[in-house]
This record gives structure tokens, sequence and C-alpha cells, in this order.
């Protein structure tokens, strides 16, 4: 296939990703450096109220956007360099905290807060994915034939709902005296209020993120099974290997490859942990770094929108995603040139 | 090839069908569980006690309820519509239709299954349910709460069928684009060896990774503006972006191209080179070797990347809740703002039948295409 061709095939689908996805980048990028503020005049309004003999007046000084002959406000757009980066950071409270040595006063900070509870997730639903996967792919192959068709039906249903719509519906099982929460109680005899605090709120994300994500780890490692060498394990079997020795020398090395691209699909995915904290409410709580840029994006009370701070939180967040695939893109390119 | 050495001890059989059961019930479980407080009055659907939201006393009270009778019934249909749907449908279809006029099959066996439901939950079925009733005593007199208002509130009421329109419009508009752009990339990169095929796919691999947010930081500000930097191509009737589904549904192709590049890739690296040298023989250009020879052997992975697509435009929440304003919006974000919004029970049932009603289409798309999504997951992860 020469150039001309292979440009002609995959043109429109360039175009589409150079024009929506890397300009938004670059634009991201200036952005981030410059901030857009409506201009401001100070105007003096004279204030009087009717009173006995003289009338009571008061002069106020009131700073008001300057509108143009449209009536929209006008606004400036100034270069602030790092000031964006400053503002989310807070480097200054950051200072404070660690100066104090104070943990709790690091995690009021929203950037850090964000941070601490993106990786914390992130590090710990990983290894509990792979795990529920396993053992689901395990149980499917070991179920008789005929059930496995409506066994992976069910399987599916997690993985296939709305994010959103799924993390409330776990919410609606435990939010105030939800049906599973009264379990609890009625077994424990202790009243237990699970969102009012941030630990119980971060544990129920986490379980539905592994309930979300498991059915596809398990579907793609069922597959994997149905392709590991049956002589090799008969082999083992001859070479005395119990069933545990088995799993781990012979199905778990053969099904690596899938384990490792499970894990870069998690890692991706859970890094933008976002529609657990809509589903769950959890902004007073807890809050992650996607949610951050989101809140920014969000206009305010007075209809304005963060776009600068938006912009430097999400460079911000880029900078995790870059370190998260160093490792697996130079393995892939290590992989291309030795196929070559 | 199953060897009597490698069988299982019963134990380690029966912990393991054990286990398997408790994941099916952990999987269905919320959906179920929210199915059926959405059919049940406030006070019972939020009950601590699992059985008043079962069976729904209060509903009953208040004189809205359901026979054994009709349960029976309902069962009965909704069975036979899967069966007539999943089975009996795609049989007659395939030895019916001409293979070349599929297409229009399935249009007829989709009208006719369409026209047949309404006729007989509207017309048929409720006759059937009253004139037997009675002759059945207990068993026809309502035992179980059961209404059907939240919904009813939803759809008529709160306008929850513009959102629909609206879901819908995002979704067929996502799929049918992304599709056609991405067949015609995929088909490019999987034919082609060349670094530069390597280093598009390793670019769509960083921008998969890519936070939505941080993309939508990027539009913002360019689609609140956009009349006036407009302005100068298009003249005076420059749109302003922000808002309109249009420019929504290239926002959300762009943020899947990623994705179906590399999954159709992989479908078209499965398919051998030789068929596309023999059409080339025979005198097609690549194009034509493309669409006459590839694409009729190449459905079965384009309905799945399709899946995919519809799911993702389909599940959004963060695209579309910021940059669609309150008339255009879809369903999910309208779905979490009544949820966030509203404080009193009755709101909230209502915000839990609106979430069952986004459900039910994604699971009649798991019944009638799970084979297609269990290929598509283990599609992409064969190849790596």
């Amino acid at each position: 296939m020469n150039f001309r061709t292979f440009a002609a095939f995959v043109g429109p689908s360039i175009v589409m990703m150079l024009l929506f996805i890397a300009f938004p980048l670059i634009s991201v990028f200036t952005q981030s450096f410059y901030i857009t503020q409506p201009i401001y005049e100070v105007v003096e309004v004279e204030t009087c109220t009717p009173g006995f003999l003289t009338q009571t007046c008061v002069t106020e000084e009131n700073s008001v956007p300057i509108l143009d002959e449209h009536g929209e406000i006008v606004t400036k757009t100034e270069f602030v360099g790092l000031q964006s980066y400053r503002n989310v950071l807070e480097l200054d409270r950051v200072w404070t905290a660690f100066r104090e040595g104070s943990w709790t006063a690091f995690q009021t900070i929203d950037f850090w807060k964000a941070l601490r509870f993106t990786l914390t997730f992130t590090l710990i639903t990983l290894p509990l994915n792979l795990g529920v996967g396993l053992g689901i792919a395990l149980m499917i192959n070991n179920a008789a034939k005929s059930i496995r068709g409506p066994v992976i039906f069910i399987s599916l249903l997690p993985f296939i709902i709305t994010p959103v719509i799924g993390a409330l519906s776990i919410n609606w099982l435990f939010r105030g005296d939800g049906i599973l929460t009264a379990i609890m109680e009625w077994y424990s005899g202790r009243d237990i209020a699970l969102f009012a605090q941030a630990w119980t709120i971060e544990i129920l994300m986490m379980l539905y993120r592994v309930w979300h994500v498991a059915p596809f780890a398990g579907i793609v490692l069922y597959a994997g099974l149905q392709t590991v060498n049956q002589d090799s394990l008969e082999s083992a079997l001859i070479d005395g290997a119990s069933r545990w020795q088995r799993m781990r020398y012979v199905i778990i090395p053969h099904l690596m490859p899938l384990i490792t691209f499970i894990s870069m699909i998690h890692l991706m995915d859970s890094y933008r942990v976002f529609e657990e904290i809509v589903g769950f409410s959890s902004q007073g709580h807890v809050i992650s770094l996607q949610w951050l840029t989101y809140d920014f994006l969000v206009p305010d009370q007075a209809g304005n929108r963060s776009i600068s701070r938006a912009s430097a939180s999400a460079m911000l967040t880029m900078v995790g995603i870059v370190i998260l695939l160093i490792a697996p893109l130079r393995r892939t390119w290590r992989d291309h040139k030795g196929s070559n | 090839m199953s060897s009597r050495a490698l069988s299982q001890p019963r134990s380690l059989k029966l912990t393991s069908a054990g286990f398997l059961l408790l994941w099916c019930i952990a999987a269905a479980f919320p959906i179920l569980w929210i199915t059926v407080m959405s059919v049940k009055s406030p006070v019972d659907a939020f009950d601590g006690n699992a059985l008043n939201v079962i069976f729904g006393p209060a509903t009953l009270a208040a004189g809205q309820g359901i026979s054994v009778l009709d349960i029976i019934l309902w069962m009965f249909s909704l069975w036979g519509a899967f069966i007539l749907t999943a089975r009996v449908a795609p049989r007659m279809v395939t030895s019916y239709a001409p293979p070349k006029a599929l297409w229009l099959g399935w249009m007829i066996a989709i009208a006719v299954l369409f026209i047949g439901a309404i006729v007989w939950f509207f017309s048929i079925f409720p006759g059937l349910s009253d004139n037997l009733s009675p002759w059945l005593g207990p068993l026809g007199r309502d035992g179980i709460g059961f209404t059907t208002e939240h919904y009813k509130t939803v759809w008529v009421e709160r306008g929850f069928f513009n959102n629909f329109q609206n879901s819908l419009i995002v979704t067929v508009g996502v799929v049918t684009i992304s599709l056609s752009v991405g067949t015609l990339a995929g088909y490019g990169l999987a034919r082609s060896g060349s670094t530069l095929a390597f280093w598009i796919l390793i670019i769509a691999l960083i921008f998969r990774a890519l936070p939505h947010s941080v993309l939508v930081a990027g539009y913002l500000p360019v689609f609140i503006s956009s009349a006036e930097w407009l302005a100068p191509i298009l003249g005076e009737n420059a749109p302003t972006l922000y808002g309109k589904p249009w420019a929504v549904i290239a926002v959300l192709v762009a943020i899947n191209q990623p994705f179906t590049i590399w999954m159709l890739r992989s479908f078209f690296q499965n398919i051998p080179a030789d068929l596309d040298e023999a059409a080339r023989v025979d005198g097609c250009s690549h194009f034509q070797a493309f669409r006459r020879v590839i694409m009729p052997v190449m459905w079965p992975g384009v309905i799945t990347t399709g899946l995919f697509s519809f799911l993702l435009g389909y599940n959004d929440f963060l695209v579309t809740s910021l940059l669609l304003d309150a008339q255009n919006q879809t369903m999910v974000p309208a779905i979490a703002g009544m949820f966030n919004r509203e404080t009193t029970t009755t709101d909230q049932v209502v915000a839990v039948a609106a979430a069952v009603s986004i459900t039910a289409p994604l699971f009649i798309l798991v019944m009638v295409f799970q084979r297609q999504i269990v290929s598509g997951l283990t599609a992409g992860a064969v190849k790596g």
C-alpha cells in the first residue's frame, strides 16, 4: 500500500483526532498561562434615602464590569505565567502544613486531596480487579458448559451499565437506611452511617469500581483460559505439580500478557475516576483529579467558569498520565523494533 | 481432551459453584433491586425491611397492586418476547430474506415484532387478565404492591422523553460517524506495516488515556466564543457551538477514535491479506477491494465496534453535561441532576425510575448482542 492510499484511508480519522484531541491539548496548554477576566471600573454611586429635614445620602464606590455597546461584559486576557498553577497547587499552604507536620491540614487543599484519593483508588482497585477477574474466569471455566452463557450474560450487566447510574444504584442500596445498610445495622446492632465520613465512601467507591470492571477482566481471562495448553498441564501433573503449582507455574504465566493488558487499561481508566464522585455525590468528602477539573469548568453562582485554573489542573493531571504510560510505551517500542 | 487426572475433587467443584452463584447475585442484585424499588410507593421503596420493599404493603394499601396471575402472564410474555427476538426472528430472517437484502429482512422483522408487542401488551394482555382473574379466586386478586406512576411522572411530566430524543440523536450520530471514519482508518492501519502506522497507533493509545475533562477544558472557551471566530468564515449566521448536539457528536467521535481504530485494526488483521490481493489481481483498486471484498466479511467486527461506540455515546456524562445546555440535555446528566436536586423521597423514587428506564435498553442490548460484546472484549486483548 503506497503512501497516498494509506493517507486517503487514514486521513479522516487523523483529521478528527488532530482537530478535537491534539488541538484542544495545545489550547489547554496555552490557556493555563493566561487568565481572562472582566474589566472592572470603579463607579461612585450616591444613594439617598428621604429623611426629616435633610436627606441622608451615602456615597459608595462600587466596582462594576464595563459593558460594550451590545451590553456584554468586556473581558481582557493577560499573560500571568505560572499564576494559575500556583492557584491550583497552593504551595504556600502546603508548606505551612508541612512545617506543622499536619496531614489533615495538607488534605484540606483540594488538589492534594484529589491527588491522594486518585492514587489510592488506582492502586487499591488494581489488585482487587485482577483477583476478582481471575476468580470469575476460573469459576466460569469450571462451570458446566450449559450454564456458561447465562452466567456470562449476568456478569456483563455490571460492565455495561452506565457508570453514573451504576454508582447511583449502589448508592441507593446504602444511602440512609438503604437495604444493605439496614441489614448491616441489624447484623451488628449498631447505627451505621456510611455517607458521614470519607473512608466509608471511599470503600464503597472502590467496591463499585471493582464490581463495574471485574467482568471485563473476567471475560478476557476466561477467553485466555481456553487457549491453555492441555499437554503442558498434563506434563506438570506427571511431574507431580499440585493444583496450586499448576496454577502458579503453568496457567498464570500463560495469562501474563492478558494480565498486563488488563492492568494497563485499568490504570488508564481508574486514574480518570470521575463518575463515582457524581454517583455517590461525595464532593463534600472525597474528590478526584478529573472531578477537580470538571468542577472548575462548571459555572459558579455568578456564571463564571474558571477556565485557566481548569487548564492548569488539567495539565497537572496530564503529568500523571505521562508517568503512567512511560513503561508500557517503552515496552511496545522495543517489541516493535524487535519485530522489524 | 479431558483426562481423569485433571478432574477436580467434589469439594472444589462445590466451592467454585458456590462462589459463582455469589458473584451472579452480586452482579445482578443492584440492578434488580432498583427495578423493584421503582414500582413501589416511596414509603415502601425506602423501607429498611427487605420484605416490605418486595411486597410493598403501603403501595397495596393505596390500591395499586398486581396479582399472581398478572405476574405469571408478564413472565410468560417477556419470555415469549425474548424467544421471538433472540431465536425465532434471526432464524426466519436468515432463511426467508434473500442474502442481498438481509437488512430489509431485519427491518421487516423489527417492525413486525414492534407492532406485535404493542397489540399484545395493550389489547390482548389486559383483556386476558380481566377475563381470567374472577375465576382464580385469591390468585386473581392483587397481592403485591405495584405501581407505574413513577414512570409516568418521569416520562410525561418531567419531559424525560425530550432527553431520550437527545440521547438518541447523539448516540446514532456517534455510532455512524465513528464507524465510517474508523473502518477506513482501521483498514489502512491493518494493511500498512510502516513505522508511520505504528506511530499513529501509539499516539492514539496516548490519546485514549487522556482524561476527558482535559479535552473539555480545551473545547469550552472555543465553543462558547465560536460565533466570534467563525464570523470571518461563515459571516453573520456563524453558530455558537456550545449547546449544539452535533458539536458534541463530533467531540465524542474524536474521543472514541483511538479505541475504534485499535479495535477495528485487530479485526481487519484477522482477515487474510490474500483476500484483497486476489481482488487487486482481478483489477480492483484499493478502495474497491475494501468495499466489495473486505467489508462484506467484516460485518461482525463492525457490529461489535459499533456496540462499544454506542456505549460510549449513551453512557457519557462528562462531555454532554458540560457542552450541552438544558434543553438539549441527554439522559445521564438529566438523571444525575434529578438525583442531586431533589430531596423528597418521592423525587428519589422518580429518579430511580428514570435510572431503570435508562438501563433497560442496555439490558436488551446485552441480551441480543452478548456474543458480539464478548468477541469485542477478547479481540482487543488477544492481539494486545
